[in-house]
């Protein structure tokens, strides 16, 4: 009756063999692509490599001007632009501005880069049920997926830095953004859409007068989503070379540092909180016609 | 109505739809006389429309009435086919709607049809004047005259000021005005109304009337207006045809429902109608005999008004003229108020 109490698992030796067979596979498939996709994320590479000189080496206090110039824009709102100055002051006087302004070039060039692939992809999943059936078990997979797990093939690929950090955070942080895409087209009024319809809209005017406007909050709070996941994989990232603020967690949490750890872990909620307010006030203001109402 | 016969006419002919997985598979059997209950209860499928034939004159207003389930906003989306018919014609002008491929349907309906929702179906990003415009914006007219367009109907509708508000800042006889100038602004020579005013408070819709009945006037387009008021269909088609379970139970002028009603169920209807103000003095005059007596009486006027014109001038006979005014007919006091109150019989005509 031994079966009952041991489960009976795959024969060791097989299972061995199997996972080895996997891992060579892989291996070689790295060894002999690696430098393609090295090549292929050279622009990539170069892009963040920019953002991030450009916000470390400007003087400081035209960085303040110009996040605070954004969230005025994107907000108008006197509260949030003040918040977000003061928050950059306070970031900057506990010594961590170097740091915090790697971390935000990484969560800027990983939230671009899902939005540049989420919404497509997204845009296809609205208007397929096929796509719709094929993706969403992938996109549960990855959003379950402990993110360690991820920079396991990652690293194999790329080898450990910026790029691949970036493209495991990217990965963590596109479903959101794939997924309310999605939602926000399908949610669109089928009366709208017949009304476009009727006047003879062909596909794209239908996708750029109709649906996506209408989709856009969804799509709005798809990108807020994105970027307080890229945030959340900051640390995480830091473990295969990243820079920035996850880099003196990792090595707070090695050393029982508690001060370094919470320090740091306040400046990425700060920034967290900035790009939360600033996006969520944008999203708002693009329903503005829904705020007057006819009484 | 002399120039009715202008505009571009719709004819549908043996139209057929079967909602469900799969229509083609039955429509022998529906076209070979299976009921729609038949269909719904053995093979899970919907009899939406059966053998429709109407054939709709250009320039005039065609309702289609029926209650809800009748299949009359089924039927107005087969013209500019929103919905694919499982067999049948759809002639619009020499054109088979039906047989048109993808890019000749969007041409057709940028250029010959305008559609007016039930529910508005405005765009609510967008203003007033950017509503109006989409029709002509989609069809790539320089932006200047889509707006020279769009603000001559915003204003013939009533919207004067209104253009850069956002729909959900209008009520809803508001709305429906911008929908209805949207229609206007494609200027297409057939008006499609699914229902236009059905969602408005009672005088806002007698209103709503009243502005495309004066509309039509100067605009002579072909109206197809889909409605499940007997009251507005009398009010405002040239020709109605009554839509009951998906197929045609009767049509003609709203003379011909109210005086002959087909069947049980459009005497039902017609039995609350206010005849005086539908039947015109030609369904009750008699032959000339004769010299024409009393006062003269146009063509097409409904008999409460003839009747109050005779009255007023305590006439008991007038004489009924035509455009021209040569007399036609010869009406007398007596008839005239008997047709008014009592239904012609139609209780035994539909027996």
């Amino acid at each position: 009756m031994d079966w009952l109490t041991e489960f009976p698992a795959m024969d060791t030796d097989r299972l061995t063999a199997l996972k080895k067979a996997i891992d060579l596979g892989f291996r070689n498939f790295t060894r002999a692509y690696g430098d393609v996709f090295e090549t292929a994320l050279y622009p990539v590479q170069w892009f963040m490599y920019r953002v991030e000189q450009l916000l470390t080496t400007s003087p400081w206090p035209l960085v303040i001007l110009a996040f605070a110039v954004i969230a005025w824009l994107a907000s108008r709102s006197w509260k949030i632009t003040i918040g977000v100055i003061i928050t950059l002051l306070l970031i900057g006087y506990f010594d961590m501005w170097e740091d915090t302004m790697k971390t935000v070039a990484m969560t800027v060039v990983a939230t671009i880069m899902a939005i540049i692939f989420g919404i497509p992809i997204g845009i296809l999943m609205g208007r397929s049920d096929r796509v719709q059936a094929v993706l969403n078990p992938i996109l549960d997979v990855m959003q379950t997926m402990p993110s360690f797990v991820y920079l396991i093939p990652v690293v194999m690929l790329l080898g450990i830095g910026r790029v691949p950090g970036l493209i495991a955070v990217m990965v963590y942080a596109i479903p959101p953004i794939i997924r309310l895409t999605n939602l926000g087209i399908r949610l669109v009024d089928k009366d709208v859409l017949e009304a476009a319809d009727a006047f003879g809209s062909s596909n794209w005017q239908r996708l750029k007068n109709v649906q996506m406007p209408l989709a856009l909050p969804t799509i709005m709070a798809g990108v807020n989503q994105t970027i307080m996941m890229a945030l959340a994989m900051v640390v995480v990232a830091s473990m295969i070379g990243v820079q920035g603020l996850g880099l003196p967690v990792l090595k707070a949490i090695a050393n029982q540092y508690f001060t370094l750890g919470i320090f740091n872990g306040l400046a990425i909620v700060g920034i967290a909180i900035i790009f939360d307010r600033t996006s969520q006030a944008y999203g708002k203001r693009l329903q503005k016609h829904l705020e007057v109402v006819h009484g | 109505m002399a120039d009715q016969h202008t505009g571009i006419g719709i004819n549908i002919r043996n139209l057929y739809k079967i909602f469900g997985a799969n229509p083609d598979a039955y429509i022998d059997a529906v076209k070979g006389g299976m009921t729609k209950t038949e269909l719904n209860d053995k093979h899970n499928h919907v009899l939406g429309l059966k053998d429709i034939n109407i054939d709709m004159p250009g320039g005039g207003i065609q309702v289609v009435m029926g209650l809800s389930g009748s299949g009359k906003s089924t039927l107005i989306r087969h013209i500019n086919r929103l919905i694919d018919p499982t067999a049948g014609e759809v002639i619009v002008g020499d054109d088979d709607v039906v047989k048109m491929n993808e890019n000749e349907l969007r041409e057709f309906r940028r250029h010959k049809t305008a559609m007016v929702f039930q529910k508005f179906a405005l765009l609510p990003h967008r203003t007033v004047l950017e509503n109006t415009v989409y029709g002509l914006e989609i069809q790539g007219i320089p932006r200047e005259e889509q707006e020279k367009q769009a603000r001559r109907w915003i204003s013939r509708v009533g919207l004067d000021g209104f253009e850069d508000n956002y729909p959900n800042q209008l009520s809803g006889g508001m709305q429906q005005r911008v929908g209805l100038a949207r229609a206007l602004t494609n200027d297409a020579p057939i008006l499609l109304m699914d229902e236009a005013f059905s969602a408005l408070d009672p005088l806002i819709r007698m209103d709503m009337q009243t502005v495309l009945l004066d509309l039509q006037k100067e605009i002579r387009k072909t109206v197809v207006f889909i409605t499940h008021d007997l009251d507005e269909a009398l009010r405002l088609g040239d020709r109605i045809a009554i839509l009951r379970d998906g197929e045609v139970v009767q049509q003609g002028t709203k003379q011909e429902i109210v005086l002959r009603p087909a069947d049980e169920y459009i005497s039902s209807f017609v039995r609350e109608v206010n005849r005086g103000r539908v039947i015109s003095v030609d369904m009750v005059m008699t032959p000339l005999s004769g010299e024409p007596q009393g006062m003269p009486i146009k063509t097409g006027t409904v008999l409460e008004v003839a009747a109050k014109k005779m009255t007023d001038s305590s006439a008991s006979f007038a004489h009924v003229t035509d455009a021209d005014g040569k007399p036609i007919g010869a009406l007398d006091i007596q008839e005239v108020i008997s047709a008014m109150v009592t239904p012609v019989d139609h209780e035994t005509v539909a027996a």
